[in-house]
Protein backbone atom coordinates (compact mmCIF):
# COMPACT_ATOMS: atom_id res chain seq x y z
CA UNK A 1 0.00 0.00 0.00
CA UNK A 2 2.57 2.17 0.89
CA UNK A 3 4.61 1.26 -2.63
CA UNK A 4 1.56 2.13 -4.49
CA UNK A 5 0.80 5.01 -2.52
CA UNK A 6 4.94 6.21 -3.95
CA UNK A 7 4.03 5.26 -6.90
CA UNK A 8 1.12 7.53 -7.46
CA UNK A 9 3.23 10.29 -5.51
CA UNK A 10 5.99 10.09 -8.13
CA UNK A 11 3.41 9.96 -11.37
CA UNK A 12 1.60 12.86 -9.55
CA UNK A 13 4.86 15.14 -9.22
CA UNK A 14 5.49 14.11 -13.19
CA UNK A 15 2.39 15.73 -14.06
CA UNK A 16 2.34 18.59 -12.14
CA UNK A 17 5.51 19.59 -13.90
CA UNK A 18 3.88 19.27 -17.11
CA UNK A 19 0.50 20.70 -17.26
CA UNK A 20 0.09 24.62 -17.04
CA UNK A 21 -1.35 26.73 -14.96
CA UNK A 22 -5.35 26.46 -15.59
CA UNK A 23 -7.87 24.55 -14.24
CA UNK A 24 -8.29 21.53 -11.53
CA UNK A 25 -6.98 18.20 -12.57
CA UNK A 26 -8.15 15.08 -10.80
CA UNK A 27 -5.20 11.89 -10.61
CA UNK A 28 -7.08 8.87 -8.60
CA UNK A 29 -5.25 5.14 -8.20
CA UNK A 30 -6.62 1.94 -6.49
CA UNK A 31 -4.29 0.09 -4.06
CA UNK A 32 -5.83 -2.85 -6.18
CA UNK A 33 -7.35 -3.55 -9.12
CA UNK A 34 -7.55 -7.09 -8.82
CA UNK A 35 -10.52 -9.00 -5.87
CA UNK A 36 -9.34 -12.72 -6.25
CA UNK A 37 -12.38 -14.59 -4.43
CA UNK A 38 -11.39 -18.01 -2.68
CA UNK A 39 -12.07 -20.41 -0.23
CA UNK A 40 -10.94 -18.29 2.75
CA UNK A 41 -12.56 -14.94 1.03
CA UNK A 42 -14.67 -13.04 3.80
CA UNK A 43 -14.10 -9.73 2.10
CA UNK A 44 -11.98 -7.31 1.62
CA UNK A 45 -10.95 -3.85 1.23
CA UNK A 46 -9.23 -1.77 -1.63
CA UNK A 47 -8.22 1.93 -0.89
CA UNK A 48 -8.17 4.88 -3.40
CA UNK A 49 -5.83 7.54 -3.56
CA UNK A 50 -6.06 10.87 -5.27
CA UNK A 51 -4.75 13.74 -6.20
CA UNK A 52 -6.07 17.50 -6.86
CA UNK A 53 -3.67 19.09 -9.19
CA UNK A 54 -3.69 22.65 -9.99
CA UNK A 55 -1.28 25.41 -9.61
CA UNK A 56 -3.70 27.95 -7.72
CA UNK A 57 -5.36 25.54 -5.03
CA UNK A 58 -8.39 27.30 -3.57
CA UNK A 59 -8.62 28.72 -0.37
CA UNK A 60 -12.26 27.16 0.60
CA UNK A 61 -11.23 23.83 -0.38
CA UNK A 62 -12.34 21.19 -2.63
CA UNK A 63 -15.07 18.33 -2.21
CA UNK A 64 -14.75 14.51 -3.28
CA UNK A 65 -17.41 12.34 -3.90
CA UNK A 66 -16.82 8.81 -5.18
CA UNK A 67 -19.38 6.58 -6.25
CA UNK A 68 -18.49 3.09 -7.09
CA UNK A 69 -21.05 0.51 -8.72
CA UNK A 70 -20.58 -2.99 -9.07
CA UNK A 71 -21.92 -5.46 -12.04
CA UNK A 72 -25.79 -5.14 -12.76
CA UNK A 73 -27.69 -7.54 -11.61
CA UNK A 74 -32.01 -8.15 -11.68
CA UNK A 75 -33.59 -8.92 -8.22
CA UNK A 76 -36.89 -8.96 -6.55
CA UNK A 77 -38.29 -7.15 -3.78
CA UNK A 78 -41.02 -8.53 -1.86
CA UNK A 79 -43.66 -7.30 0.69
CA UNK A 80 -45.03 -9.56 3.42
CA UNK A 81 -48.71 -9.00 4.49
CA UNK A 82 -50.71 -11.10 6.58
CA UNK A 83 -53.34 -13.31 5.35
CA UNK A 84 -55.61 -15.45 7.39
CA UNK A 85 -53.25 -15.30 9.80
CA UNK A 86 -50.00 -16.00 8.08
CA UNK A 87 -47.50 -14.01 6.83
CA UNK A 88 -47.12 -14.21 2.80
CA UNK A 89 -45.53 -12.31 -0.38
CA UNK A 90 -48.16 -10.15 -1.39
CA UNK A 91 -46.95 -7.80 -3.88
CA UNK A 92 -43.29 -7.46 -5.61
CA UNK A 93 -41.65 -5.12 -7.75
CA UNK A 94 -38.77 -6.24 -10.01
CA UNK A 95 -35.52 -3.90 -9.91
CA UNK A 96 -33.95 -4.99 -13.57
CA UNK A 97 -30.44 -4.05 -13.97
CA UNK A 98 -29.66 -2.69 -10.76
CA UNK A 99 -26.07 -2.25 -9.51
CA UNK A 100 -25.14 -5.17 -6.84
CA UNK A 101 -22.88 -3.37 -5.18
CA UNK A 102 -23.16 0.71 -4.98
CA UNK A 103 -20.96 3.20 -2.59
CA UNK A 104 -21.13 6.31 -2.29
CA UNK A 105 -18.00 7.79 -0.66
CA UNK A 106 -18.01 11.83 0.12
CA UNK A 107 -15.57 13.81 2.48
CA UNK A 108 -18.63 15.79 4.00
CA UNK A 109 -22.26 15.81 3.75
CA UNK A 110 -23.63 15.67 0.25
CA UNK A 111 -25.73 18.79 0.49
CA UNK A 112 -22.97 20.55 1.75
CA UNK A 113 -21.02 19.82 -1.44
CA UNK A 114 -24.01 20.38 -4.08
CA UNK A 115 -27.13 21.43 -4.24
CA UNK A 116 -30.32 19.15 -4.85
CA UNK A 117 -30.62 19.96 -8.33
CA UNK A 118 -26.79 19.55 -8.98
CA UNK A 119 -27.34 16.29 -7.27
CA UNK A 120 -29.78 14.97 -8.97
CA UNK A 121 -28.64 15.75 -12.52
CA UNK A 122 -25.32 14.36 -11.67
CA UNK A 123 -27.01 11.43 -10.59
CA UNK A 124 -24.98 11.89 -7.12
CA UNK A 125 -26.14 9.59 -3.87
CA UNK A 126 -28.14 6.72 -3.41
CA UNK A 127 -31.36 8.67 -3.63
CA UNK A 128 -30.25 10.30 -7.42
CA UNK A 129 -29.05 6.80 -8.82
CA UNK A 130 -31.86 5.49 -10.45
CA UNK A 131 -32.73 2.18 -9.93
CA UNK A 132 -34.98 0.98 -13.18
CA UNK A 133 -38.34 -0.51 -11.55
CA UNK A 134 -40.94 -3.06 -12.96
CA UNK A 135 -44.78 -3.41 -11.80
CA UNK A 136 -46.47 -5.84 -14.56
CA UNK A 137 -45.67 -3.68 -17.27
CA UNK A 138 -44.81 -0.21 -16.79
CA UNK A 139 -41.18 0.46 -16.52
CA UNK A 140 -39.87 3.64 -14.86
CA UNK A 141 -37.11 4.45 -12.03
CA UNK A 142 -39.37 5.11 -9.21
CA UNK A 143 -39.14 7.82 -7.09
CA UNK A 144 -36.73 8.10 -4.12
CA UNK A 145 -39.37 7.49 -1.70
CA UNK A 146 -41.18 4.86 -3.23
CA UNK A 147 -41.52 2.28 -0.54
CA UNK A 148 -39.82 -0.56 -2.12
CA UNK A 149 -37.56 1.63 -3.43
CA UNK A 150 -36.84 2.09 0.12
CA UNK A 151 -36.83 -1.52 0.97
CA UNK A 152 -34.48 -2.71 -1.48
CA UNK A 153 -31.55 0.24 -0.29
CA UNK A 154 -31.74 -0.17 3.42
CA UNK A 155 -31.54 -4.40 2.55
CA UNK A 156 -28.52 -3.56 0.50
CA UNK A 157 -27.30 -1.38 3.09
CA UNK A 158 -28.20 -4.35 5.84
CA UNK A 159 -25.83 -6.55 3.70
CA UNK A 160 -23.30 -4.27 3.42
CA UNK A 161 -23.45 -3.70 -0.30
CA UNK A 162 -25.32 -0.41 -0.56
CA UNK A 163 -23.27 2.54 1.49
CA UNK A 164 -23.46 6.16 1.70
CA UNK A 165 -20.76 7.46 3.94
CA UNK A 166 -20.02 11.12 4.45
CA UNK A 167 -16.98 10.14 6.09
CA UNK A 168 -15.82 8.07 3.58
CA UNK A 169 -13.28 10.15 2.04
CA UNK A 170 -10.29 11.84 4.21
CA UNK A 171 -8.35 14.27 3.18
CA UNK A 172 -4.64 13.67 3.99
CA UNK A 173 -3.11 17.10 2.76
CA UNK A 174 -5.23 19.80 0.98
CA UNK A 175 -4.76 18.27 -2.26
CA UNK A 176 -4.41 14.27 -0.99
CA UNK A 177 -7.08 12.16 -0.01
CA UNK A 178 -7.64 8.95 0.76
CA UNK A 179 -10.97 6.44 0.83
CA UNK A 180 -11.51 2.96 1.82
CA UNK A 181 -13.96 0.86 0.00
CA UNK A 182 -14.75 -2.43 1.70
CA UNK A 183 -16.12 -5.16 -0.16
CA UNK A 184 -18.10 -7.73 1.91
CA UNK A 185 -18.29 -11.38 1.71
CA UNK A 186 -21.22 -11.39 -0.93
CA UNK A 187 -20.03 -9.78 -3.45
CA UNK A 188 -20.63 -10.36 -7.08
CA UNK A 189 -18.07 -11.12 -9.11
CA UNK A 190 -17.61 -8.85 -12.38
CA UNK A 191 -16.32 -5.87 -13.37
CA UNK A 192 -16.69 -2.66 -10.76
CA UNK A 193 -16.92 0.79 -11.79
CA UNK A 194 -15.49 3.94 -9.73
CA UNK A 195 -16.08 7.39 -10.66
CA UNK A 196 -14.59 10.50 -8.34
CA UNK A 197 -15.49 13.55 -8.89
CA UNK A 198 -14.49 16.75 -7.90
CA UNK A 199 -16.53 19.76 -6.63
CA UNK A 200 -15.60 23.31 -6.10
CA UNK A 201 -18.10 26.03 -5.04
CA UNK A 202 -21.12 23.33 -5.59
CA UNK A 203 -20.06 22.52 -8.56
CA UNK A 204 -18.21 19.34 -10.53
CA UNK A 205 -14.72 20.63 -11.91
CA UNK A 206 -13.03 17.27 -12.53
CA UNK A 207 -14.18 13.71 -12.49
CA UNK A 208 -11.48 10.81 -12.82
CA UNK A 209 -12.52 7.27 -13.67
CA UNK A 210 -11.10 4.07 -12.51
CA UNK A 211 -12.41 0.46 -12.24
CA UNK A 212 -11.19 -2.54 -10.69
CA UNK A 213 -12.35 -6.28 -11.33
CA UNK A 214 -13.51 -9.06 -8.45
CA UNK A 215 -13.17 -12.42 -9.81
CA UNK A 216 -13.10 -16.23 -8.75
CA UNK A 217 -10.12 -17.94 -8.92
CA UNK A 218 -9.24 -21.93 -8.71
CA UNK A 219 -11.56 -24.62 -7.45
CA UNK A 220 -14.24 -22.03 -6.47
CA UNK A 221 -13.78 -20.69 -9.79
CA UNK A 222 -14.06 -24.69 -11.47
CA UNK A 223 -17.19 -25.16 -9.74
CA UNK A 224 -19.35 -21.91 -9.85
CA UNK A 225 -18.51 -22.27 -13.93
CA UNK A 226 -19.13 -26.03 -14.04
CA UNK A 227 -22.56 -25.91 -11.61
CA UNK A 228 -23.62 -22.73 -13.90
CA UNK A 229 -22.51 -24.21 -17.70
CA UNK A 230 -22.45 -28.06 -17.08
CA UNK A 231 -25.51 -28.28 -14.51
CA UNK A 232 -26.61 -32.02 -15.52
CA UNK A 233 -22.77 -33.04 -15.33
CA UNK A 234 -21.95 -30.98 -12.28
CA UNK A 235 -25.34 -32.92 -10.47
CA UNK A 236 -23.77 -36.42 -11.59
CA UNK A 237 -20.58 -35.62 -10.48
CA UNK A 238 -21.82 -34.09 -7.30
CA UNK A 239 -24.46 -37.42 -6.60
CA UNK A 240 -21.13 -40.15 -7.29
CA UNK A 241 -19.36 -38.15 -5.06
CA UNK A 242 -22.20 -38.37 -2.48
CA UNK A 243 -22.42 -41.43 -2.99
CA UNK A 244 -18.90 -42.70 -2.95
CA UNK A 245 -18.60 -40.43 0.59
CA UNK A 246 -21.46 -42.87 1.90
CA UNK A 247 -19.75 -45.76 1.14
CA UNK A 248 -16.20 -44.80 2.49
CA UNK A 249 -18.38 -44.37 5.50
CA UNK A 250 -19.45 -47.21 5.82
CA UNK A 251 -16.50 -49.53 4.78
CA UNK A 252 -14.51 -46.82 7.72
CA UNK A 253 -16.87 -47.98 10.52
CA UNK A 254 -18.08 -51.55 9.24
CA UNK A 255 -19.03 -53.62 12.42
CA UNK A 256 -19.82 -56.89 10.23
CA UNK B 1 -12.47 -21.40 10.54
CA UNK B 2 -14.03 -19.82 7.32
CA UNK B 3 -14.49 -21.12 3.92
CA UNK B 4 -16.33 -19.68 1.11
CA UNK B 5 -18.97 -21.77 -0.61
CA UNK B 6 -19.23 -21.34 -4.32
CA UNK B 7 -22.86 -21.68 -5.01
CA UNK B 8 -24.63 -20.29 -1.67
CA UNK B 9 -21.78 -16.95 -2.27
CA UNK B 10 -20.95 -16.75 1.18
CA UNK B 11 -18.58 -17.65 3.86
CA UNK B 12 -19.61 -20.13 6.50
CA UNK B 13 -17.96 -21.18 9.51
CA UNK B 14 -16.56 -25.17 8.78
CA UNK B 15 -16.94 -25.86 12.04
CA UNK B 16 -20.53 -25.04 12.12
CA UNK B 17 -21.64 -27.13 9.13
CA UNK B 18 -20.00 -30.27 10.25
CA UNK B 19 -21.27 -29.78 13.76
CA UNK B 20 -24.41 -29.94 11.61
CA UNK B 21 -23.86 -32.73 9.66
CA UNK B 22 -23.04 -35.18 13.13
CA UNK B 23 -25.73 -33.64 15.18
CA UNK B 24 -28.46 -34.89 11.89
CA UNK B 25 -26.63 -37.76 11.51
CA UNK B 26 -26.82 -38.92 15.14
CA UNK B 27 -30.20 -38.33 15.15
CA UNK B 28 -30.65 -40.36 11.45
CA UNK B 29 -28.74 -43.48 12.89
CA UNK B 30 -30.28 -43.15 15.98
CA UNK B 31 -34.50 -43.44 14.25
CA UNK B 32 -33.31 -44.43 10.98
CA UNK B 33 -34.84 -41.51 9.28
CA UNK B 34 -32.97 -39.56 6.94
CA UNK B 35 -32.96 -36.32 9.07
CA UNK B 36 -33.96 -34.12 5.86
CA UNK B 37 -36.86 -32.08 8.03
CA UNK B 38 -33.51 -30.78 10.40
CA UNK B 39 -30.82 -30.18 8.30
CA UNK B 40 -32.68 -27.59 5.83
CA UNK B 41 -34.45 -25.58 8.75
CA UNK B 42 -30.78 -25.63 10.96
CA UNK B 43 -28.82 -24.59 7.24
CA UNK B 44 -31.64 -21.49 6.75
CA UNK B 45 -30.85 -20.79 10.56
CA UNK B 46 -27.46 -20.23 10.03
CA UNK B 47 -28.05 -18.23 6.63
CA UNK B 48 -27.76 -20.48 3.98
CA UNK B 49 -30.11 -19.12 1.22
CA UNK B 50 -33.61 -21.99 1.60
CA UNK B 51 -33.41 -22.62 -1.87
CA UNK B 52 -29.52 -23.57 -1.81
CA UNK B 53 -30.65 -25.41 1.62
CA UNK B 54 -33.67 -27.58 0.24
CA UNK B 55 -31.48 -28.70 -2.90
CA UNK B 56 -27.83 -29.21 -1.13
CA UNK B 57 -30.21 -31.38 1.44
CA UNK B 58 -30.36 -33.75 -1.14
CA UNK B 59 -27.01 -34.57 -1.61
CA UNK B 60 -26.88 -34.83 2.80
CA UNK B 61 -29.95 -37.65 2.45
CA UNK B 62 -28.14 -39.54 -0.40
CA UNK B 63 -24.71 -39.71 1.51
CA UNK B 64 -26.22 -40.99 4.68
CA UNK B 65 -28.84 -43.43 3.01
CA UNK B 66 -26.16 -44.88 0.81
CA UNK B 67 -24.48 -46.45 3.81
CA UNK B 68 -27.60 -47.85 5.62
CA UNK B 69 -29.16 -49.61 2.24
CA UNK B 70 -26.13 -50.77 1.56
CA UNK B 71 -26.03 -52.82 4.97
CA UNK B 72 -29.92 -54.11 4.38
CA UNK B 73 -29.23 -54.89 0.45
CA UNK B 74 -25.88 -57.34 2.31
CA UNK B 75 -29.10 -58.65 4.99
CA UNK B 76 -31.42 -59.20 1.86
CA UNK B 77 -34.13 -57.33 4.56
CA UNK B 78 -36.00 -55.25 1.69
CA UNK B 79 -38.72 -56.06 -1.03
CA UNK B 80 -36.89 -55.73 -4.46
CA UNK B 81 -40.28 -55.86 -6.13
CA UNK B 82 -41.90 -53.04 -3.94
CA UNK B 83 -38.71 -51.35 -3.94
CA UNK B 84 -39.27 -50.74 -7.99
CA UNK B 85 -42.78 -50.11 -8.25
CA UNK B 86 -42.47 -47.10 -5.14
CA UNK B 87 -39.37 -46.16 -7.70
CA UNK B 88 -41.95 -45.83 -10.63
CA UNK B 89 -44.25 -43.36 -8.79
CA UNK B 90 -41.27 -41.87 -7.58
CA UNK B 91 -39.30 -40.66 -9.99
CA UNK B 92 -42.37 -38.98 -11.73
CA UNK B 93 -43.05 -37.92 -8.50
CA UNK B 94 -39.71 -36.50 -7.55
CA UNK B 95 -39.56 -34.58 -11.29
CA UNK B 96 -43.23 -33.24 -10.46
CA UNK B 97 -41.36 -31.85 -7.16
CA UNK B 98 -38.56 -30.17 -8.76
CA UNK B 99 -40.57 -28.60 -11.35
CA UNK B 100 -42.86 -27.55 -8.72
CA UNK B 101 -39.69 -25.90 -6.20
CA UNK B 102 -38.70 -23.41 -9.59
CA UNK B 103 -42.45 -22.48 -9.81
CA UNK B 104 -42.31 -21.43 -6.78
CA UNK B 105 -39.06 -19.70 -6.53
CA UNK B 106 -40.18 -18.01 -10.15
CA UNK B 107 -43.30 -16.41 -8.05
CA UNK B 108 -41.45 -16.05 -4.71
CA UNK B 109 -43.98 -18.11 -2.81
CA UNK B 110 -41.23 -21.00 -2.59
CA UNK B 111 -40.51 -19.98 1.41
CA UNK B 112 -43.66 -19.84 2.59
CA UNK B 113 -44.87 -22.94 1.06
CA UNK B 114 -41.94 -25.00 2.42
CA UNK B 115 -43.03 -23.38 6.06
CA UNK B 116 -46.65 -24.52 5.36
CA UNK B 117 -45.63 -27.73 3.90
CA UNK B 118 -43.29 -28.36 7.25
CA UNK B 119 -46.26 -27.37 10.10
CA UNK B 120 -49.10 -29.33 8.57
CA UNK B 121 -46.93 -32.65 7.97
CA UNK B 122 -44.24 -32.29 10.68
CA UNK B 123 -47.69 -31.64 13.36
CA UNK B 124 -49.79 -34.74 11.98
CA UNK B 125 -47.04 -37.06 11.63
CA UNK B 126 -45.24 -36.33 14.64
CA UNK B 127 -48.89 -36.19 16.58
CA UNK B 128 -49.59 -39.90 15.04
CA UNK B 129 -46.02 -41.18 16.45
CA UNK B 130 -46.47 -39.86 19.93
CA UNK B 131 -50.25 -41.35 20.36
CA UNK B 132 -49.04 -44.77 18.54
CA UNK B 133 -45.62 -45.07 20.98
CA UNK B 134 -47.45 -43.58 23.76
CA UNK B 135 -50.06 -46.69 23.26
CA UNK B 136 -47.37 -49.22 22.49
CA UNK B 137 -45.52 -47.65 26.05
CA UNK B 138 -48.87 -48.67 27.91
CA UNK B 139 -49.17 -51.71 26.43
CA UNK B 140 -45.71 -52.98 27.23
CA UNK B 141 -46.31 -51.91 30.71
CA UNK B 142 -49.51 -53.81 31.17
CA UNK B 143 -47.86 -56.78 29.67
CA UNK B 144 -49.91 -57.27 26.59
CA UNK B 145 -48.46 -58.51 23.47
CA UNK B 146 -47.88 -56.24 20.83
CA UNK B 147 -50.70 -56.44 17.85
CA UNK B 148 -49.98 -58.41 15.00
CA UNK B 149 -50.88 -57.75 11.89
CA UNK B 150 -54.66 -58.94 11.34
CA UNK B 151 -54.54 -61.37 8.06
CA UNK B 152 -57.10 -60.39 5.19
CA UNK B 153 -58.57 -57.02 6.82
CA UNK B 154 -57.60 -55.52 2.73
CA UNK B 155 -59.16 -51.76 2.52
CA UNK B 156 -60.87 -51.02 -0.92
CA UNK B 157 -57.44 -50.02 -2.83
CA UNK B 158 -56.17 -53.69 -2.12
CA UNK B 159 -58.80 -54.75 -4.37
CA UNK B 160 -57.94 -52.21 -7.58
CA UNK B 161 -56.90 -54.50 -10.77
CA UNK B 162 -53.41 -54.60 -11.22
CA UNK B 163 -52.25 -57.28 -8.89
CA UNK B 164 -49.10 -58.24 -7.76
CA UNK B 165 -47.71 -61.07 -5.45
CA UNK B 166 -44.99 -59.37 -3.52
CA UNK B 167 -42.63 -62.08 -2.06
CA UNK B 168 -40.82 -60.86 0.25
CA UNK B 169 -43.15 -58.75 1.65
CA UNK B 170 -45.98 -61.44 1.98
CA UNK B 171 -48.58 -59.46 0.43
CA UNK B 172 -50.77 -59.61 -2.38
CA UNK B 173 -52.48 -56.59 -4.10
CA UNK B 174 -53.25 -53.79 -6.67
CA UNK B 175 -49.88 -52.15 -7.44
CA UNK B 176 -52.01 -48.50 -7.74
CA UNK B 177 -51.91 -47.70 -4.73
CA UNK B 178 -47.96 -48.42 -4.05
CA UNK B 179 -47.16 -46.30 -7.40
CA UNK B 180 -49.52 -43.58 -5.81
CA UNK B 181 -47.73 -43.66 -2.24
CA UNK B 182 -44.25 -43.35 -4.14
CA UNK B 183 -45.42 -40.55 -6.15
CA UNK B 184 -46.98 -38.37 -3.62
CA UNK B 185 -44.10 -39.00 -0.97
CA UNK B 186 -41.69 -37.85 -3.42
CA UNK B 187 -43.67 -34.94 -4.76
CA UNK B 188 -43.69 -33.50 -1.58
CA UNK B 189 -40.31 -34.38 0.16
CA UNK B 190 -38.54 -33.16 -3.15
CA UNK B 191 -40.07 -29.73 -3.10
CA UNK B 192 -39.95 -29.52 0.45
CA UNK B 193 -36.23 -30.60 0.96
CA UNK B 194 -36.44 -33.59 3.19
CA UNK B 195 -35.99 -37.44 2.23
CA UNK B 196 -39.33 -38.54 2.75
CA UNK B 197 -38.51 -41.76 5.11
CA UNK B 198 -40.58 -40.60 8.05
CA UNK B 199 -43.90 -40.51 5.39
CA UNK B 200 -43.06 -43.39 3.54
CA UNK B 201 -42.49 -46.34 6.34
CA UNK B 202 -45.92 -45.37 8.05
CA UNK B 203 -47.12 -45.50 4.88
CA UNK B 204 -45.95 -48.93 3.45
CA UNK B 205 -47.08 -50.26 7.24
CA UNK B 206 -50.53 -48.51 7.87
CA UNK B 207 -51.77 -48.34 4.39
CA UNK B 208 -50.17 -51.53 2.52
CA UNK B 209 -49.52 -53.68 5.71
CA UNK B 210 -45.97 -54.29 4.84
CA UNK B 211 -44.02 -56.66 7.62
CA UNK B 212 -41.91 -53.97 9.09
CA UNK B 213 -38.79 -56.11 8.50
CA UNK B 214 -38.13 -54.93 5.17
CA UNK B 215 -39.80 -51.47 5.39
CA UNK B 216 -36.89 -50.00 6.68
CA UNK B 217 -34.71 -51.11 3.72
CA UNK B 218 -37.62 -50.76 1.45
CA UNK B 219 -37.90 -47.09 1.89
CA UNK B 220 -33.98 -46.27 1.84
CA UNK B 221 -33.80 -47.41 -1.69
CA UNK B 222 -36.57 -45.63 -2.36
CA UNK B 223 -34.85 -42.44 -0.63
CA UNK B 224 -31.45 -42.68 -1.98
CA UNK B 225 -32.52 -43.50 -5.60
CA UNK B 226 -34.60 -40.60 -5.94
CA UNK B 227 -32.39 -38.43 -4.06
CA UNK B 228 -29.99 -39.21 -6.48
CA UNK B 229 -32.33 -38.46 -9.04
CA UNK B 230 -33.29 -35.08 -7.08
CA UNK B 231 -29.29 -34.10 -6.69
CA UNK B 232 -29.21 -34.36 -10.33
CA UNK B 233 -32.56 -32.75 -11.52
CA UNK B 234 -32.00 -29.76 -8.65
CA UNK B 235 -28.44 -29.09 -10.61
CA UNK B 236 -29.27 -29.26 -14.00
CA UNK B 237 -32.54 -27.28 -13.87
CA UNK B 238 -31.83 -24.14 -10.72
CA UNK B 239 -27.96 -24.53 -10.14
CA UNK B 240 -28.78 -24.78 -6.32
CA UNK B 241 -26.75 -27.63 -5.08
CA UNK B 242 -23.51 -26.65 -3.23
CA UNK B 243 -21.06 -29.52 -3.63
CA UNK B 244 -19.04 -27.45 -1.55
CA UNK B 245 -21.43 -27.72 1.68
CA UNK B 246 -22.76 -31.18 0.83
CA UNK B 247 -19.54 -32.75 1.13
CA UNK B 248 -18.53 -30.88 4.64
CA UNK B 249 -22.52 -32.41 5.92
CA UNK B 250 -21.98 -35.65 4.14
CA UNK B 251 -18.52 -36.49 6.27
CA UNK B 252 -20.09 -34.83 9.33
CA UNK B 253 -23.04 -36.93 8.66
CA UNK B 254 -21.80 -40.14 8.31
CA UNK B 255 -19.62 -40.45 11.23
CA UNK B 256 -22.63 -39.15 13.44
CA UNK B 257 -25.22 -42.12 11.48
CA UNK B 258 -22.73 -44.79 13.30
CA UNK B 259 -22.47 -43.72 16.55
CA UNK B 260 -26.15 -42.78 16.90
CA UNK B 261 -26.86 -46.23 15.30
CA UNK B 262 -25.10 -47.67 18.51
CA UNK B 263 -26.92 -45.29 21.06
CA UNK B 264 -30.37 -46.47 18.68
CA UNK B 265 -30.06 -49.95 19.18
CA UNK B 266 -29.76 -49.41 23.11
CA UNK B 267 -33.02 -47.93 23.55
CA UNK B 268 -36.45 -49.62 23.30
CA UNK B 269 -38.07 -49.29 19.50
CA UNK B 270 -41.26 -47.22 21.27
CA UNK B 271 -39.68 -45.40 23.16
CA UNK B 272 -37.10 -44.48 20.08
CA UNK B 273 -40.26 -43.34 18.23
CA UNK B 274 -42.28 -41.33 21.07
CA UNK B 275 -38.60 -39.53 20.99
CA UNK B 276 -38.67 -38.77 17.29
CA UNK B 277 -42.14 -37.94 17.39
CA UNK B 278 -41.45 -35.23 20.21
CA UNK B 279 -38.95 -34.16 17.76
CA UNK B 280 -41.02 -33.35 14.98
CA UNK B 281 -43.80 -31.59 16.57
CA UNK B 282 -41.04 -29.49 17.83
CA UNK B 283 -39.74 -28.48 14.37
CA UNK B 284 -43.24 -28.41 13.52
CA UNK B 285 -44.43 -25.31 15.90
CA UNK B 286 -40.93 -23.56 15.63
CA UNK B 287 -42.30 -23.20 12.00
CA UNK B 288 -45.59 -22.28 13.02
CA UNK B 289 -44.43 -19.67 15.48
CA UNK B 290 -42.18 -18.17 11.61
CA UNK B 291 -45.86 -18.29 9.95
CA UNK B 292 -47.79 -16.31 12.26
CA UNK B 293 -45.49 -14.18 14.02
CA UNK B 294 -44.73 -11.22 12.25
CA UNK B 295 -41.27 -10.38 10.47
CA UNK B 296 -38.62 -8.12 11.53
CA UNK B 297 -38.66 -6.84 7.88
CA UNK B 298 -41.57 -7.16 6.15
CA UNK B 299 -39.67 -6.54 2.84
CA UNK B 300 -37.66 -9.21 1.12
CA UNK B 301 -34.96 -8.89 -1.62
CA UNK B 302 -34.38 -11.87 -3.63
CA UNK B 303 -31.15 -11.58 -6.45
CA UNK B 304 -32.15 -13.22 -9.79
CA UNK B 305 -29.89 -15.79 -11.69
CA UNK B 306 -28.18 -13.86 -13.97
CA UNK B 307 -25.10 -15.31 -16.95
CA UNK B 308 -23.02 -14.38 -14.89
Amino acid sequence: MTRSLAVILLAISALCAATPAAAQRLIASLSNHRVMVTSSFTGAELVLFGFIETATPRRGGYDIVATISGPRQDAVTFRKARRVGIWLNVDSREFDNVPSYLAVLANRDLDAIANADTRRRLQIGLANIPLTQRAAVTIADAAADDPFRQAFVRINMQRGLYREASNGITFLAPLLFRADIPLPAGVSTGNYEVDVRLFADGAMVARAPSAFEVYKAGFEQFITTTARTHGLLFGLVTAMMTLATGWLGSVIFRRD
Amino acid sequence: MQIYLPIADLPVNIFVILAIGLAIGFISGMFGVGGGFLTTPLLIFVGIPPAVAAATVTCHIAGTTFSAAFSYWRRRALDPALAVLLLCGGLVGAACGVWMFNRLRAIGQLDITIGIAYVVLLGVVGTLMIVESARAIDRARRGRPTELRRPGSHAWFHGLPLKFRFKRSKIYGSIIPVVAIGFLVEFISTFIGIGGGFLVVPALIYIMRVPTSVVIGTSLILTLVTMVFAIVMHAATNHQVDAVLALILIVGGVIGAQFGARTGQRTRGEHLRLLLGLLVVAVGIRFAFNLVLQPDDLYVVRTLDTNR
